[in-house]
């Protein structure tokens, strides 16, 4: 039989505020254990939690930014569970009346564009951190500086069919909270953090299958792999005539397989209710607008314009588009020089293609903008070919220089003189016997090598479509 | 008159005249403490060296260097705050409650810490963890609870005022049964910062004093909203003592009906009745009205209090401040073991009960309906202060009763409460005031019920009450 998958994501994001979410202790990362806190982020007795504004608006951005609805009302509740990184026993966290509900975002599969509905997003903090003694060392220690650090829950619905796509939601999510500048979302720093819910069902079934959650996934890979394993053994216990158990697994990815952490009725009772510390979360619609205001032009926006006004594919504008800096940069690079498509695969695949090998960002490029688009132009206005743009692109992503300068001074301008290039096309023919003959018997095709040849003797300046008009001119005539 | 038999106000103008020198006042109160504590047992710890070492550097603020007691489970910076548990026998906060700052701007001597039920869950101070408080009146009696202790403290001119916290009568009753004037102010009104939490939405500090103009000048000291305390009103505060003219004629007053049925003291009622109709007789408008939720609210209030409780209290974990147990094998029985031997029987039935009350299933049928049954005696409220502008009832249904005479019966012992939870529940102040005596001697008081932020009204017909009775003149314990 065949199968499919559904599959759900729950992503917590790290908001980037200064200050922790009820208490004004700081976020840095990396402080030694326990020195970003306060009577509050230690849940002391009589401490009490006051709402950081600034975690507000950067989740109202990261909402409206995934297309949500924002409840102008909302409420806290406590979640109450005994752990040694949770100071107060319980974590503020919102259940009944989140911030916001009901939007979407957009992913760009191989069959095209797909549209993944979010449930909700909600505010809530984060816990600390155990640390376990190692060795000979019985203790298990706790570090609070990172309780109390604002987080959102983003929630889908089950609309997520593939590990694949599970992954480019990740990426899309990502892409997003970094547009618009309220998270790095960098999953190996846990600054976003993916639990998934996954069942299968026979294809084209309507009714749900039994799901199990999956934990303990610390990268877009290991996303990836732990659903593609765990579909994978839901579809063998299925086929073996077996059934799936409802529980909670975490992903080993020593071993590449998911194992049980907990079964269903082992769960926690959250033992949810409104937290009577804080006032219900009200905003006013002022507010609201004003953070749509402030939102940058989103990323599915400046794919599709990027389509519009520059021409570009799907494809191209969803890279472009992936980051920002880069989006911007490409944005820098046509303004100087108006060829969008050429700069297009010019930054792809020449700039991007160098940097990923290097593991460098594009706010690390060697390269300008400007320089990308100068040297678009020259090859543009004939100067030089696009082979020598290939030389000259590599000399400015290790040396620099303007373009124009560096063209010059190496001598790579392209040679239009066509008495210059007539001269070397005939040394060409005088030297290639037997290619000029198999031309002249019809096999037009070796041009290719003849062209070849000329263009190795002038080191790749002569201007190629001159060559190719004076070869054929040429050899036409012996054929006379 | 001895120096520690004066009230604040009288000590405060004496010591800005320049008549007593606050040394000469913390002598005097000292030397009371070390004549009748023993007797009374009303300080968990006493701070008389601290008192020692600042009064004289004191500055002159609205209280010049007056000795004043804090309960124990209000957090004072460098002084261990207890709550009366073994849980926190050694807690020494970092940081001062709100109101112990607001005291400290204005000069104020801290005396001690006063006894109370363990985490202020009893009405009789039994559930401390470590004794018993007398009542001053009668030391085979208990002083109420649980604000047991500053109330005993007060009554026995052991300091010249306190401060207590009140989450479903612990201010009140104890001052009715200690012959003293106990405030609980509106919700919000005082900020919870620093009173260790037993139910957040009920809690709210308030003063213990020998007299009405006490409470009301304490009352400016402490009150106002505070940045810390996200429940706290943005409510302008009110020079409560200026509103102390004595005047009634024309005031309407409510009795309500369920408050004087039976099950109570027949010489509690008389006492009650007779200030009513003196009121009446000077010119007061005097009406019964119905309060037909009123035998709701202890059920609702052992349902909201206890959940509250139950979160509130998990923060007790043994993990970062506290008692922990000596001796276990890994993390759940450490949690199990130091739970187990760090609350008192009450407090861990409270937290029972909670728990099950919030657990997933049953939280609609109690939790939920409890809050309803809140609303609606809100509402009860609502609509008597429509037509009337304070409501008269007796504080408890009885006098003092005898230590042990509960303790073994915890529902007749949550009985006691009956007429004080209510106020809690609606979030509205209520003040208790001494309106005569038993036959046995022991104080009756007299409860005075306003509207939302009306300490002001409530504040006047206490004065009223107590201007034409004389109780202090004319009543005290001996001590001597």
């Amino acid at each position: 039989m065949e199968y499919e998958a559904v599959i759900g994501l729950e992503v917590h994001v790290q908001l980037a505020t200064k200050s922790k979410i009820f208490c004004s202790c700081s976020t840095e990362f990396g402080a030694a254990p326990n020195t970003h806190v306060c009577p509050v982020c230690l849940g002391m007795p009589g401490s009490l939690p006051v709402l950081n504004e600034k975690a507000v608006e950067y989740a109202v951005k990261a909402a409206l930014a995934l297309n949500c609805r924002i409840n102008l009302k909302s409420i806290f509740a406590r979640k109450n569970y005994f752990y040694p990184d949770l100071p107060k026993g319980y974590q503020i966290s919102q259940y009944e009346e989140p911030l916001a509900e009901e939007g979407y975002i957009e992913i760009e599969t191989e069959e095209g564009t797909k549209r993944i509905r979010i449930k909700r997003v909600h505010m809530e903090e984060d816990a600390g951190k155990n640390i376990h003694g190692e060795g000979n060392d019985p203790y298990s220690y706790v570090d609070l500086n990172r309780a109390g650090i604002p987080l959102i829950e983003i929630v889908s619905e089950p609309d997520i069919s593939s590990p694949a796509e599970a992954r480019l939601y990740l990426q899309k999510l990502r892409t997003i909270m970094r547009y618009i500048g309220v998270s790095n979302a960098d999953m190996e720093k846990g600054e976003l953090r993916c639990d998934a819910n996954v069942s299968v069902r026979p294809k084209g079934s309507d009714k749900l299958g039994v799901k199990t959650e999956l934990k303990n996934m610390n990268s877009f890979r290991h996303v990836q792999r732990a659903l593609e394993y765990e579909i994978e053994r839901q579809i063998e216990v299925l086929e073996e005539g077996g059934e799936v158990v409802q529980e909670t697994r975490l992903w080993n990815p020593h071993l590449g397989i998911t194992e049980t952490m907990r079964k269903k009725e082992e769960e926690h009772d959250y033992r949810y209710f409104p937290e009577p510390d804080l006032v219900p979360l009200v905003l006013g619609e002022e507010f609201v607008e004003r953070m749509k205001a402030e939102l940058p032009e989103l990323p599915d926006d400046k794919k599709r314009r990027f389509m519009e006004e520059y021409g570009l594919s799907a494809y191209d504008a969803e890279v472009l588009c992936a980051d920002k800096a880069l989006a911007d940069f490409y944005e820098e690079a046509v303004k100087a020089h108006d060829n969008p498509k050429a700069i297009a695969n010019w930054v792809m695949v020449e700039l991007l293609g160098r940097l990923n090998k290097d593991g460098r960002s594009i706010s690390e490029s060697p390269v300008a903008p400007m320089q990308v688009a100068k040297l678009v132009k020259l090859i543009d206005d004939g100067v030089i070919s696009g082979k020598i743009g290939k030389q000259l692109f590599d000399i400015l992503y290790r040396e620099g220089g303007d373009p124009e300068v560096v063209v010059k001074e190496r001598g790579l301008v392209q040679i239009t003189d066509t008495s210059q290039i007539e001269a070397v096309v005939d040394e060409v023919i005088k030297e290639c016997p037997d290619e000029v003959n198999k031309y002249l018997a019809g096999k037009t095709k070796v041009i290719g090598f003849l062209v070849g040849q000329v263009m190795k003797k002038t080191r790749g300046k002569a201007n190629p479509r001159l060559v190719n008009e004076l070869l054929r001119k040429k050899l036409d005539e012996l054929k006379g | 008159m001895k120096l520690y038999e004066l009230t604040l106000t009288q000590v405060r103008d004496l010591v800005d005249k320049g008549e007593v020198k606050p040394s000469e006042v913390l002598e005097a109160v000292v030397g009371r403490i070390e004549k009748v504590e023993e007797r009374v047992k009303a300080y968990i710890t006493l701070t008389f060296d601290e008192a020692f070492s600042s009064v004289e550097s004191k500055k002159l603020g609205r209280l010049s260097a007056v000795p004043i007691a804090v309960k124990d489970n209000i957090c004072t910076k460098g002084i261990k705050t207890t709550c009366a548990s073994k849980m926190l026998y050694n807690f020494v906060p970092p940081y001062d409650a709100t109101v112990v700052k607001k005291m400290k701007k204005e000069g104020y001597v801290l005396i001690g810490k006063t006894n109370l039920d363990e985490f202020a869950m009893g009405s009789s101070t039994e559930n401390s963890a470590f004794f018993t408080t007398r009542n001053p009146w009668d030391l085979e009696r208990v002083p109420g609870g649980s604000s047991g202790g500053s109330a005993a403290a007060v009554a026995a001119d052991m300091c010249i005022a306190a401060i207590g916290s009140d989450t479903g009568g612990s201010i009140r009753q104890p001052a009715s049964f200690c012959g003293v004037v106990g405030l609980k102010p509106t919700y919000g009104r005082v900020s919870r910062y620093g009173l260790v939490a037993f139910a957040s939405s009920l809690d709210q500090i308030g003063p213990i004093t020998k007299t009405v103009e006490d409470a009301a000048y304490l009352l400016e000291v402490i009150s106002g909203k505070d940045e810390l305390d996200s429940t706290s009103a943005p409510v302008e505060v009110e020079k409560f003592t200026k509103a102390l003219t004595g005047e009634v004629k024309g005031l309407k007053i409510a009795l309500p009906k369920e408050y004087f049925s039976e099950g109570i003291d027949p010489e509690v009622k008389e006492a009650v009745l007779k200030c009513v109709r003196m009121l009446e007789s000077e010119g007061a408008h005097v009406d019964e009205v119905s309060l037909p939720h009123t035998e709701y609210a202890i059920s609702a209030y052992y349902i909201v209090a206890p959940a509250e409780a139950s979160s509130n209290l998990a923060r007790y974990d043994g993990v970062k401040y506290g008692f922990r147990a000596e001796e276990y094998t890994d993390l759940i029985d450490m949690y199990f073991k130091t739970r187990s031997q760090g609350f008192g029987n009450e407090v861990k039935r409270r937290i029972m009960l909670g728990t099950y009350s919030l657990a997933s299933g049953y939280y609609d049928a109690y939790y939920l309906r409890a809050k309803k049954v809140r609303t609606l005696i809100r509402q009860d409220f609502e609509r008597v202060f429509k037509d009337f502008d304070v409501i008269i009832t007796p504080t408890s249904p009885t006098t003092a009763f005898k230590i042990g005479e509960k303790a073994s019966d915890p529902l007749t012992m949550y009985l006691s409460d009956i007429f004080t939870v209510s106020v809690n529940l609606a979030g509205i102040p209520a003040v208790s005031i001494p309106c005569g005596v038993s036959g046995e001697n022991l104080p009756i008081g007299l409860q005075v019920i306003g509207n939302f932020f009306e300490e002001a009204k409530i504040l006047n017909v206490a004065y009223a009450v107590e201007k034409r009775i004389n109780f202090r003149e004319n009543n005290s314990p001996n001590l001597d």
